[in-house]
């Protein structure tokens, strides 16, 4: 079976003087229905690792599969329409569209899709009540919580149903009440399918997931689905959830 | 190749260009409506300019076909060594009797000088001429009195005259509510008529018109008209031009000349006067400024919004989506300035015309060029802002 996502060998370089490496030599395969907490210290190169998982940054060198497929050299336009069908973006600032309801925010996830209005606008509904934000519909964001706001935002990345969804430290800007709102609902959709990887820095947090990858210098330093005698980082296999 | 190969490809619907487009303004209102605000005063200059100048000149038009085209003015002169020809004594006679002449007009050049009394020192006339004319002048030149009545027979052979609306005005006269006279030479003269204006013949705005043969009597008057007026059967106009002066002048017709003063007019109708153009120019000018201030907005918009563009980025859009998003909202920014600015315009046209009695003339050349003009301004404003919007790399503009 193809794996949701696969890294092989990836490195990312950031021109400089001299030139920052925030990935070195990333290998890792996160299959369908995992969901995996990537942590690391700040400036490890966790961003770094999910942008060029979500195709929204292009890796130096190496391979970057989604859903079987390599990335790596495909033109801006094709991974746009990557991004468009297969994966669902977290982030910790939220954006949602000020002055735009709940309803239309998450809507936008179906938008460059090609779908129309009335449909896009039925299944952010459903994707709203998935959250738990049945009740918040025609909220805007400035009429709600941090904590529902990171709702509408998963609720978003859910929306067209992805290949897998990437959060980038989504409980950072909220209370410790919200985040434990937040993850539960993370694990929640993992156990009805969705695969998702989350960054966080919270070692609490990662521990409570099923699989942690934790990142320092731009390497693999652990991951836990590996065997546990074998060197981090020294092999392409990934594990089994 | 199968389905299964296809890449999955990113596109957005024509109708969500628009909503997409529509959505940062509908955010900001207040911003919008500033951003549109330079637009719509250059077009509502433009089409109210247009407007107005179409509305009035065809007012003239109207005017000029209701004063006849078919007015005629014969005078002396063209010739080579011209300068002190005369028409024959009898020109007004033979005139009238061309066929298609229905009515004939005989001005004569009195030698005298006019003054609102005895008082007012040799020389200082005002301008003001005196003239001795038929008494079917009126009626040739659809002529209308502003005050009191004509020349008729009765009164003609005595020192009465009637009095062009320039010339009123330089001598003083208002009204004849009060017996009134001016003093030709040394000669006490009754006003018994006050002319309105003869916009085919302006000549005689500025003159004091008395009888010919009190002319004869009192002063000093050739035999010689000076100008012979005469209406023409429509449709004969330009054979009765052509035949009047071997007519008036067998032996020289080439030192009669004829002439259609409606043509005059209906060149002046016809010229853009030197006003319009000066407004055409500042709303022009208004219209750039309102097309530097969209890009103005456009290029703040676009380093505000990065947070926005890179969401849309990570939600699939393409450089290009983002280009439309950001063309189509200086696009219409720019319209809505141009809607604004046609209606406006087109108010003042009515409002204004309305209130001078004219018939309102929206040019659609106008209406239509202040709409394309908006869009292209919007077009070209928005290109620059919306090309760096699309070169925004995803990760730089998440970093917000
Ligand atoms: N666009 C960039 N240009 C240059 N250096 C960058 C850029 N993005 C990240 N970096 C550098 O790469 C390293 C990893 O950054 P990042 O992935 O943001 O770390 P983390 O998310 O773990 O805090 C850091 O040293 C950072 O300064
Ligand atoms: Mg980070």
């Amino acid at each position: 079976m193809t794996a949701a996502l696969e890294l092989q060998q990836v490195v990312k370089e950031f021109p400089g003087e001299p030139p920052v490496r925030a990935l070195d030599d990333v290998s890792v395969r996160i299959d369908h229905g995992e969901l995996v907490a990537v942590i690391g210290p700040s400036g490890s190169g966790k961003s770094t690792l999910l942008n060029v998982m979500g195709t929204l940054d292009r890796p130096t060198h190496g391979v970057v599969r989604v859903d079987g497929v390599d990335t790596a050299r495909q033109s801006d336009n094709e991974v746009a329409g990557v991004r468009s069908r297969k994966i669902g973006f977290v982030f910790q600032q939220f954006f949602l569209l000020e002055g735009m309801t709940a309803v239309d925010n998450v809507a936008n996830g179906l938008l460059y899709q090609g779908v129309s209005l009335a449909e896009r606008r039925d299944r952010s509904r459903e994707a709203l009540s998935r959250v738990g934000l049945g009740h918040r519909l025609g909220h805007t964001p400035n009429q709600m919580s941090g904590g529902e706001r990171q709702r509408v935002a998963v609720a978003r990345a859910l929306v067209h149903r992805p290949a897998f969804v990437l959060a980038d430290e989504p409980t950072g800007n909220l209370d410790s009440k919200s985040t434990g709102a937040v993850i539960d609902l993370i694990r929640e959709l993992n156990a009805e399918g969705t695969t998702i990887v989350v960054i966080t820095h919270d070692q609490a947090i990662a521990n409570s997931l099923p699989r942690q990858v934790s990142v320092l210098d731009g390497r693999i330093q652990s991951d836990s689905a590996l065997a546990v005698a074998s060197p981090a980082g020294s092999q392409l296999q990934a594990g089994q959830p | 190749m199968t389905a299964v190969s296809t890449p999955p490809r990113s596109t957005l619907r024509p109708v969500d260009v628009l909503r997409v487009g529509a959505s940062g303004p509908l955010a900001r209102r207040m911003r919008t409506l500033l951003s549109a605000l330079g637009i719509s005063i250059g077009i509502a200059a433009m089409v109210g300019v247009l407007g107005l100048s179409e509305s009035s000149r065809s007012a003239l038009l109207d005017e000029i076909a209701s004063l006849g085209t078919n007015l005629l003015t014969v005078e002396a002169g063209g010739g080579f060594g011209a300068g002190d020809s005369e028409l024959p004594d009898s020109a007004t006679g033979t005139i009238g009797r061309i066929a298609t002449v229905n009515e004939v007009s005989g001005v004569w050049d009195v030698d005298a000088d006019v003054y609102r009394n005895e008082f007012i020192p040799e020389g200082e006339t005002g301008s003001v001429r005196v003239v001795a004319a038929d008494e079917s002048l009126l009626a040739t030149l659809n002529g209308t009195m502003a005050d009191g009545r004509y020349l008729d027979e009765a009164t003609s052979a005595y020192p009465n005259a009637v009095v062009g609306s320039v010339a009123a005005e330089r001598l003083g006269i208002r009204n004849l509510d009060q017996p009134t006279y001016v003093q030709i030479d040394d000669q006490l003269v009754e006003v018994i008529g006050l002319l309105d204006e003869f916009p085919l013949a302006a000549d005689l705005d500025r003159a004091v018109i008395i009888g010919t043969n009190a002319a004869q009597e009192f002063f000093d008057a050739g035999d010689a008209p000076a100008v012979v007026y005469a209406r023409v059967v429509d449709g004969a106009i330009d054979e009765t031009r052509d035949v009047i002066p071997a007519n008036t002048d067998p032996a020289n017709p080439e030192e009669v000349t004829v002439s259609r003063p409606s043509d005059a007019l209906e060149a002046q109708a016809a010229a853009d006067d030197a006003l319009t153009t000066l407004f055409l120019g500042l709303g022009a000018v208004a219209l750039l400024v309102g097309g530097v201030g969209i890009a103005n907005v456009m290029v703040i918009a676009v380093i505000e919004r990065r947070g926005e563009i890179g969401l849309r980025r990570a939600l699939g859009a393409t450089q290009a989506h983002i280009r439309r998003q950001f063309l189509t909202e200086a696009v219409l920014l720019s319209v809505l300035g141009g809607v604004a600015g046609v209606a406006i315009g087109a108010a003042a046209t009515v409002i204004y015309a309305t209130s001078q009695g004219w018939r309102v003339i929206l040019p659609t050349e106008a209406v239509i060029g202040g709409f394309a003009a908006a869009v292209l301004i919007g077009a070209i404003a928005g290109l620059y802002p919306a090309m760096r919007a699309a070169r925004l790399a995803p990760t730089e503009a998440l970093r917000g």
